[in-house]
């Protein structure tokens, strides 16, 4: 018996919150590889890349701790710059617990999977229900094959060679990217983007990594604020 | 052995930053503020991500084959291909660029 046709019915049952979760698990799942190869590049085992991706699970923040070891930092600063950039995170939990209103041991489970990608996928949905199912959707999608990606990435590790390489930097920027674009509809969301771009860039060779992006998630909620505000008026 | 305690360190400041927004009281989740303010946020918080994976290396800024991923990317979300194939152009744009030394 074939499986093509109970996959392709499959498919076709989900809705576009869940068939947009699952492509943004998939997309980003390919970058994981890279996070693999160059943690063990940088110097940890591969149970090591393993367990920052099954616990910290923040590719940001990944990335900042082994850059940090594989400039030959001290791990002190390494846990100091990824606990930086993952302050955004603290943001995303206050939006997703505004958005799905979690209870109980649930909230423990949606903490581990706040992440940009389940916020954007959930945040891009008008419907309440679609908010929640692009949450989860995204949230495990990107989960299972980012842990099972960095698995792939540190046991292929040296033999794979330089990420970049391959273009797999070119695969975050443009999953960035991809993830923003939806929420550029009408022109305050895209003068705030530009804007938060703007100080992102200014900010990046005169503070620590990681105060970037909060600066830019300051001006973002000033210019909201703004915004609402002359709405009312 | 101390490589995995810094490592159960940081994983668990990571897990108690993103509980935080979970543990507010409820009823400052009814404020009217919260959702626009979360909204703007989050786009925010995107633009400069996509800003700091294009140019940034290190504490530096840099223009390198990303730019190119970047506007691949673009051209690919305008012509309004799926997530997936948007990634994918990103990448063998980037991997394309590098090839012919940018």
């Amino acid at each position: 018996m074939s499986l093509a046709p109970p996959i392709a019915s499959t498919v076709r049952a989900l809705t576009p919150a869940q068939r947009r979760g699952l492509s943004v698990g998939l997309a980003t799942g390919l970058y994981g590889i890279s996070f693999g190869a160059l943690a063990v590049t940088a110097g940890l085992s591969v149970w090591q890349a393993s367990a920052l991706s099954a616990l910290m699970f923040t590719g940001g923040s990944q990335f900042a701790f082994i850059g940090v070891v594989a400039g030959g930092g001290a791990l002190g600063s390494a846990t100091a710059a990824a606990s930086l950039l993952g302050v955004r995170n603290a943001l995303y939990g206050v939006t997703a617990n505004a958005m799905l209103r979690p209870h109980g041991w649930r909230k423990l489970l949606a903490a581990q999977v706040t992440i940009d990608e389940s916020i954007a996928t959930a945040s891009g949905q008008d419907d309440p229900d679609e908010e929640r199912r692009g949450f989860w959707t995204a949230g495990a999608a990107v989960f299972v094959l980012w842990n099972l990606f960095t698995l792939v990435g540190a046991l292929a590790g040296n033999a794979l060679g330089d990420p970049t390489v391959w273009g797999l930097d070119g695969a975050a920027v443009a999953a960035f990217l991809g993830l923003l674009w939806p929420r550029l509809s009408g022109r305050d969301p895209i003068a705030i983007a530009v804007v938060a771009a703007a100080v992102t860039l200014l900010a990046v060779p005169v503070v620590p990594a990681g105060l970037p992006i909060i600066l830019a998630a300051l001006v973002a909620a000033l210019m909201t604020w703004a915004h609402v505000r002359s709405r009312q008026r | 052995m101390s490589v995995w305690l810094w490592i159960l360190a940081a994983c668990l400041i990571a897990f108690g930053t993103k509980l935080v927004g979970y543990l507010l009281p409820e009823r400052w989740l009814e404020n009217p503020w919260v959702l626009p303010l979360s909204h703007g946020v989050t786009v925010g918080l995107l633009a400069s991500l996509v800003a700091t994976s294009t140019f940034s290396s290190g504490q530096s800024l840099a223009v390198d084959a990303r730019l190119v991923a970047l506007l691949a990317a673009a051209a690919a979300l305008r012509v309004k291909a799926p997530y997936l194939v948007v990634v994918i152009v990103g990448a063998v744009a980037a991997a394309l660029a590098r090839l012919i030394g940018l």
